[in-house]
């Protein structure tokens, strides 16, 4: 354990989500599929920033941000400005960011988290809109490169900025948190989480007693909660050694998993922000109750009626709707297989255990192949032991269930098969077979499970179980 | 009052060297720029804050995808660059 509640964490972060399923930029008309093209291939006058060029918003984003706003219980703004954020980097090639300042599309939300404790609220601060600077390539480690390369395709995409409060109380729940918003921005159809520099996360962090300290450049889920972990360790250690915290800025350096200090940094008013001449305001109001009305099912809900529909258990359900194909997936067996707990538990417990020790993730696995498992299940045509040896071959070998039942002869075996390798078994165990006679329990299970061995686990264990109680009882 | 410390800071913020000279030059000259702003203070207090002038809300264009430059294009204009990359300061 690296924390304690009485370590006096208080952790806040500005999340910024690409709306990577737009078709085009923020302000101007170039495509935001650059995942795989050659640098600076996806830019015009607009995201180059070249002198004359105007920049022209994109509904949809607004569309978009509105939707998430609403999904995180945020009150809409009346009015909202876009402001210039100066600053002189080359990853913004107009000498500014387009962002928000006073007057953001939202504020005042919340999202439930598993936290410390059981579940908790954490506050949304804000959310606004903001275009994403240039992606800046170094030849070597940052500190030591002496000039950057810049690819402008990332120039101008739609950026969204989630803020909370500082609310947040261990890195774990850093994570959750993070998890839990991925997984609305997910079922709201905005946001492709499989891209890479999809979300990126700024962190601010404090130990009791200590200045706050941002880390910036954390780009990934795990990375959040390593680099959090790392600066408790750092600050703690710097405590115990009488040096007092005080507030800075640092970067985390994924590869080597530390964060390092910037020696400088703009201060707020530095960033000189006034409102985008270029822009004119925006007021969304008589749009609300439409996006509203065209919001999806969100996670929360959906775990809900699964719950109440499917009358599974709620740690089923969480487990099932924390990823939307997850669910969706869920849902397309649940309708075909007439047993909505044993599809639950086959999902939630077997088939998404056996997809994270592979770090697959659901589309590797079609339904219909579950479909098929679950019903040789049902009619007893197979056990559950061939039931876990179908799925890992088709995730490590591929095929479908019935040629893998085939060529691997997966059958359930004959009750006379079962009975002759029972017989066999009684017969070369005899000391076992006297320890169940004496009342030894444990006994019976040792000798079942010489039986599966036998019988290279096809046989029913309730069949197995039963015979085996029979013979032992009548010789 | 600017002073030459925050001409400084200033030329920092725009990454730009300046000597002696020209930090006395520029305190001056935003000095006077601030003066000028002065007039600003004969506005009623109360007066809302115009954010745009225009009296325009809302203007958007649909979310379709248009032809972007060509890469040599891109590049054409950059003072300094280094095969498919534009080449700039390092950062941080």
């Amino acid at each position: 354990m690296k924390y304690k509640e009485s370590d006096g964490i208080v952790i806040g972060l500005e999340v910024h989500v690409q709306l990577n399923k737009l078709n085009s930029k923020l302000f101007c008309g170039c495509s935001p599929r650059y995942h795989d093209a050659e640098p600076n291939t996806h830019t015009c006058p607009v995201c180059l920033g070249l002198p004359g060029a105007l920049p022209v918003l994109n509904e949809d984003a607004i569309v978009n941000i509105i939707k998430v706003a609403l999904a995180l219980n945020c009150k809409i703004e009346k009015q909202t400005l876009f402001y210039r954020k100066n600053y002189y980097y080359p990853d913004l090639p107009k000498g500014f960011q387009i962002s928000q300042y006073d007057y953001p599309i939202a504020i005042g939300g919340k999202i439930k988290v598993n936290g410390m404790g059981g579940e908790r609220h954490i506050r949304i601060k804000r959310v606004h809109m903001e275009e994403d600077p240039a992606r800046l390539v170094h030849k070597g480690p940052i500190e030591s490169s002496r000039y950057s390369l810049i690819d402008y395709n990332r120039s101008g995409m739609a950026l969204i900025e989630v803020v909370t409060e500082p609310d947040l109380r261990s890195p774990k729940e850093a994570r959750e948190f993070l998890n839990a918003l991925r997984n609305i921005l997910e079922y709201l159809d905005v946001f492709d989480d499989s891209l890479d520099g999809a979300l990126r996360v700024d962190a601010n962090i404090s130990l009791a007693g200590g200045a706050r300290i941002e880390v910036k450049n954390i780009s990934s889920y795990k990375g959040v909660e390593k680099a959090l972990l790392f600066e408790i360790v750092r600050q703690k250690n710097l405590a115990r050694r009488g040096i007092k915290i005080t507030q800075e800025t640092r970067h985390y350096d994924e590869k080597r998993g530390v964060t390092t200090s910037l020696r400088t940094k703009e201060e707020e008013h530095d960033y000189r922000y006034f409102p985008e001449p270029d822009l004119v305001p925006l007021g969304v109001c008589n749009r609300i109750d439409e996006i509203r009305g065209s919001l999806p099912e969100l996670p929360d809900i959906r775990r809900q009626r699964f719950v109440q529909q499917y009358e599974i258990s709620d740690y089923h359900a969480k487990v099932i709707t924390s990823e939307l194909r997850l669910a969706d997936f869920f849902e397309t067996v649940a309708s075909e297989v007439d047993n909505p707990l044993l599809s639950a538990t086959w999902i939630a417990d077997v088939l998404k255990g056996e997809l994270n020790y592979r770090g697959l993730d659901i589309t590797a696995f079609p339904p219909k192949h579950m479909i098929q498992i679950l019903q040789m299940l049902r009619s007893k045509k197979i056990t559950e032991k061939s039931a876990v040896q179908i799925i890992r071959t088709i995730l490590d070998e591929g095929g479908a269930p019935p040629e893998i039942v085939k060529r691997k002869g997966l059958l359930k075996i004959e009750e006379n098969i079962i009975a002759s390798a029972v017989a066999e078994v009684i017969k070369e165990n005899p000391a076992a077979v006297q320890d169940f006679r004496n009342g030894k329990n444990e006994a019976l299970h040792f000798l079942m499970g010489q039986v599966m061995k036998k019988t290279h686990g096809r046989a029913d264990p309730n069949i197995v179980n039963k015979l085996l109680r029979e013979k032992l009882q009548c010789t | 009052m600017i002073t030459k410390r925050d001409v400084e800071h200033i030329g920092w913020l725009a990454r730009i060297k300046l000597t002696e000279e020209e930090k006395s030059k520029f305190a001056k000259r935003f000095n006077s720029i601030l003066d000028y702003f002065e007039i600003l203070d004969e506005v009623d207090p109360d007066v809302p804050p115009a954010y745009n002038i225009s009296g325009l809300m809302n203007v958007f264009r649909a979310d379709v995808v248009r032809d972007s430059m060509s890469q040599d294009d891109a590049l054409g204009n950059a003072p300094k660059k280094e095969g498919e990359f534009f080449k700039g300061p390092r950062v941080v």
